[in-house]
């Protein structure tokens, strides 16, 4: 376990920032007695609280499994991919959010991209390929993706176009469960 | 009835000191036992069929239809095998040298069968064409299988014994007394249809022929002394007690009928209804009834003995049978996402069936109807519950973490009670989720992340490794690998491989692991100081023992109140060991009575512990029963304990190497009191022989 460097840190709150943008920042600055950090660990990054880092320091390196919350991993050539654990990070401090339709939920969760079809509500002035939360109707956040068109082009769209490219959805807990970690 | 029950007539009563058969549904069966004669003209016809009859095993069964009779009823061809089987066995019997008793026997039972014409008279209804077993279409059945009328044999079996036996019996109207009269070689087990004719060990059909011999012999002979009374044996007793792989020559349903009849014998004393087997002891009666339950639900008998011991019978059978039917599933509603009333409410507008799981817990589910997977819902996949049994809710409500505290939980994967226990702590604190096995830290990890628990650290140690790597924590879980044998209704292949080195080993395992969890709790804590073990387990050795085990070796540690309303108390005494009297505040659960897993949980408080004292070390003088306080190994001495010496003894014994150092060397040491004298006598000796030069230097030796 160790801190990122600079460039990992910086690879990883590009990729935050394309979901959470500004409030980036409640992630990194927090309350005193709030305090949250970031950790590597065989490649993959975790964020957890401050007091609990002391106490994960006396875990050895080979026997430490999982530390707070997994955000993603490092790919093999430096590249960071954010991983569906980062959900509950992501879905708190979104600025762009899209809901779906219940009868687009199955698709998303099987790993489809979400059609016009399913569309429920999005948020204004959503630009494209914008890093967005995808909830359900009933606002319990199902995963993400990236928008393949503004709003507004979203409008023009026929029903079967593809509004969000899926990147990641609850459902790998099953369909990954195996590779997940 | 059957596809040819075209020329069915009622059976004929039977003849008053016969007892109809009724219960298997193998034809052989019927034939074979007593049933009520259809014609009494039958019997000499019969009794010339069999000699003629007479063949080593047939190759095809129309051959004996050509021989038989033709009269072509129903019942005939329901009866037919058993004519065949009866011969074979006859004849196998004669073959068989295994003991010469067999011989004789076999024409006992030849005798005794023409002297009970009754019974034989069946055979001769049946003697046509039943010997071949035809199937829909008409075409013979290979050897070995059976066209079984189902319809036809119970029904027989009921009309006579409504008639002969009346009110008169307590128990069911079974033929239980037939069925022990006389074996079946062949097995009445749709299941080993096979073995039917095909008899193809010499062995088997002697071992059989045995058995066959000895049930015959008791039961004709209770049969004789008493017809009102059912007639069982006990032939694992007459066994030997040994366990056979394959119970030769008893139907399931006799087995069945036994084991519930000597459950009432073992159960009850003093009830006529149940006087057991003359002749036998009531241990007898219990090893049987062990044989009986394994053979029955499929155990090893081993398993079975050590099950059988925890409970009285009645409760022993409850709890066997309990431990076929799955128990209800469970969900924990997520209350760091979720509330129990919303998520209800999500599930329920799915179609699943549900209702809270009672007054004691306040997160848990129970699923009764489920059209979607109830393990793949979208509410599954935020994490808004877990599939987890009801059982495993108790150690964590009796664990009762507080938030802010830090939880050790040594043996956690896959995670639904390390998950509860943060969902309790409401994400703060920190939890130290442990699992010796790498790959299963993966599903742990996985559910720790699907539901949101953010103060969790996973590793990967051997439990035993606390609290070297961390120690001084305000709670600690410890649900300890167990045997299992309060899950069997999930995983039944804990019936059958299980024995007594398992036991030995899980329980030398736990009471490491127990101690282990004792050591990394800080006694100081605020809030906590609190173990629970918990078992999904039964058996006294894996619960009471551990927890003894642990109070012996801890003296700062002290069990206290589960908070769990329900539940069986601990055993306080079991088999002649004596535990601790405060383990009856720890609780036991079983499938049947509380409808959730057999499950265990005990609940300690983790005081400092004190430092040896001079009158501490008297004590441990005085009571050589208490050997805590020698507690080097374990690493709690204190240094006076150590440093301390018995300046008295010392000085004796310091004195003693003196002059036997002196002795060494010649030198005569005077004054000292008894033990020396010898000593002293000796050294006189010593200094005689020693050359006179050397007297003044030594002498001036043992003044310095």
């Amino acid at each position: 376990m160790r801190p990122l460097t600079e460039d990992e840190t910086k690879a990883v709150f590009e990729k935050l920032a394309n979901y959470i943008g500004k409030n980036l920042v409640h992630l990194i600055d927090r309350d005193e007695d709030d305090a949250y950090c970031f950790r590597l660990h065989k490649d993959r990054v975790y964020y957890l609280p401050l007091p609990m880092l002391h106490l994960a320091t006396s875990v050895a390196r080979p026997n430490l499994v999982s530390l707070g919350t997994c955000f993603g991993k490092f790919s093999k050539t430096g590249k960071f991919k954010l991983g569906i654990t980062s959900l509950d990070w992501l879905a708190k401090y979104a600025k762009y959010k899209i809901w779906i339709k219940p009868s687009g939920e199955l698709p998303f969760l099987y790993g489809n991209h979400v059609a016009k079809a399913h569309l429920g509500r999005i948020t204004e002035d959503t630009p494209e390929h914008q890093g967005v939360v995808v909830y359900n109707m009933a606002d319990v956040p199902l995963g993400f993706g990236v928008t393949a068109r503004s709003t507004i082009d979203t409008r023009k769209l026929d029903p079967t176009g593809i509004i969000v490219f899926h990147q990641a959805d609850v459902g790998e807990f099953l369909r990954d469960e195996d590779t997940m970690f | 009835m059957g596809r040819r029950a075209k020329n069915k007539q009622a059976p004929p009563t039977p003849l008053p000191g016969t007892v109809p058969d009724r219960s298997s549904i193998s034809r052989r069966q019927q034939s074979k036992k007593k049933k009520a004669p259809s014609t009494a003209n039958d019997q000499k016809t019969f009794k010339a069929q069999k000699g003629s009859l007479k063949k080593p095993l047939p190759a095809h069964r129309r051959k004996k239809v050509d021989v038989v009779d033709e009269d072509d009823s129903d019942l005939d061809q329901a009866l037919q095998p058993g004519v065949l089987s009866e011969d074979e066995e006859e004849t196998v019997k004669v073959k068989s040298v295994k003991k010469g008793k067999q011989a004789a026997s076999s024409d006992d039972e030849e005798v005794e069968e023409r002297s009970r014409p009754v019974k034989q008279l069946e055979f001769s209804d049946s003697e046509d064409d039943e010997g071949d077993d035809l199937n829909a279409d008409g075409e013979a059945l290979p050897l070995g299988q059976h066209a079984f009328d189902l319809d036809e044999a119970p029904s027989d079996g009921e009309e006579e014994d409504d008639l002969e036996l009346g009110d008169e019996f307590d128990i069911g109207t079974d033929d239980e007394m037939l069925d022990d009269d006389m074996d079946e070689d062949e097995d009445e087990d749709e299941d080993e249809a096979d073995s039917a004719f095909a008899s193809e060990n010499d062995d088997e059909d002697a071992e059989m022929a045995e058995e066959d011999e000895d049930e015959e012999e008791d039961g004709i002979q209770t049969n004789l002394e008493d017809d009102l009374e059912e007639t069982y044996t006990l032939p694992a007793v007459d066994r030997g007690g040994e366990e056979e792989e394959i119970e030769h020559g008893t139907s399931l349903r006799e087995v069945e009928q036994r084991m519930r009849w000597l459950v009432g014998v073992c159960l009850s004393k003093d009830d006529k209804m149940s006087k057991g087997v003359p002749g036998k002891s009531r241990s007898d009666h219990f090893l049987q009834l062990q044989h009986d339950i394994a053979t029955y639900f499929g155990y090893n008998t081993f398993l079975v003995g050590k099950l059988m011991r925890l409970f009285p019978a009645d409760e022993a059978l409850a709890f066997f049978e309990s431990n076929e039917s799955p128990r209800p599933v469970t969900i924990r509603a997520n209350t760091l996402r979720t509330r129990r009333r919303d998520l209800a409410q999500a599930l329920i507008n799915r179609g699943v069936t549900l209702e809270p799981i009672g007054k004691w817990s306040k997160v848990g589910l129970q699923v009764f109807e489920s059209p979607v997977p109830i393990g793949a819902t979208p509410e599954y996949l935020a994490g808004h519950y877990m599939l987890q049994a009801a059982s495993s809710f108790l150690p964590v409500i009796a664990l009762s973490p507080q938030p802010n505290e830090r939880v050790l939980d040594m043996a956690s994967a896959p995670g639904g009670k390390t998950t509860y226990i943060s969902a309790l702590l409401q994400n703060t604190g920190t939890i130290f989720a442990n699992d010796s096995n790498k790959l299963r830290t993966k599903s742990l990890t996985a559910n720790i992340h699907r539901m949101g628990c953010k103060n969790v650290i996973v590793c990967n140690y051997d439990a035993r490794e606390f609290p070297k790597v961390i120690g001084g924590f305000d709670r600690v879980l410890l649900d300890a690998p167990c045997s299992g044998t309060g899950v069997i209704s999930k995983d039944a292949s804990v019936k059958v491989n299980k024995t007594e080195r398992d036991f030995q080993l899980l329980a030398h395992l736990q009471k490491q692991l127990i101690l282990c969890a004792i050591d990394s709790v800080n006694p100081n804590s605020s809030t906590g100081g609190y173990v629970v073990y918990s078992t999904c387990s039964v058996t006294v050795d894996e619960n009471e023992s551990v927890v003894d085990y642990a109070l012996r070796k801890r003296p700062n540690v002290k069990l206290v109140e589960t908070g769990l309303e329900f539940g069986v108390e601990g055993f306080k005494s079991f088999e002649g060991k004596n535990f601790h009297n405060s383990v009856s505040l720890t609780r036991r659960f079983y499938p049947h009575k509380h409808n959730m897993d057999g499950f265990f949980v005990a609940k300690f408080k983790v005081e400092k512990r004190k430092k040896a004292t001079k009158s501490v070390i008297e004590q441990e003088h005085e009571e050589e029963e208490k050997p805590q306080l020698k507690l080097n190994d374990e690493g709690m001495i204190v240094e006076e304990e150590v440093a301390k010496f018995d300046a008295d003894e010392d000085e004796a014994l310091i004195e003693e190497s003196k002059r036997k150092a002196l002795k060494k060397k010649g030198i005569k040491i005077t004054s000292k009191p008894k033990p020396s004298a010898t000593k002293e006598d000796k050294k006189d000796d010593g200094q005689v022989k020693v050359p006179k030069g050397k007297k003044v230097t030594e002498k001036r030796r043992s003044k310095t």
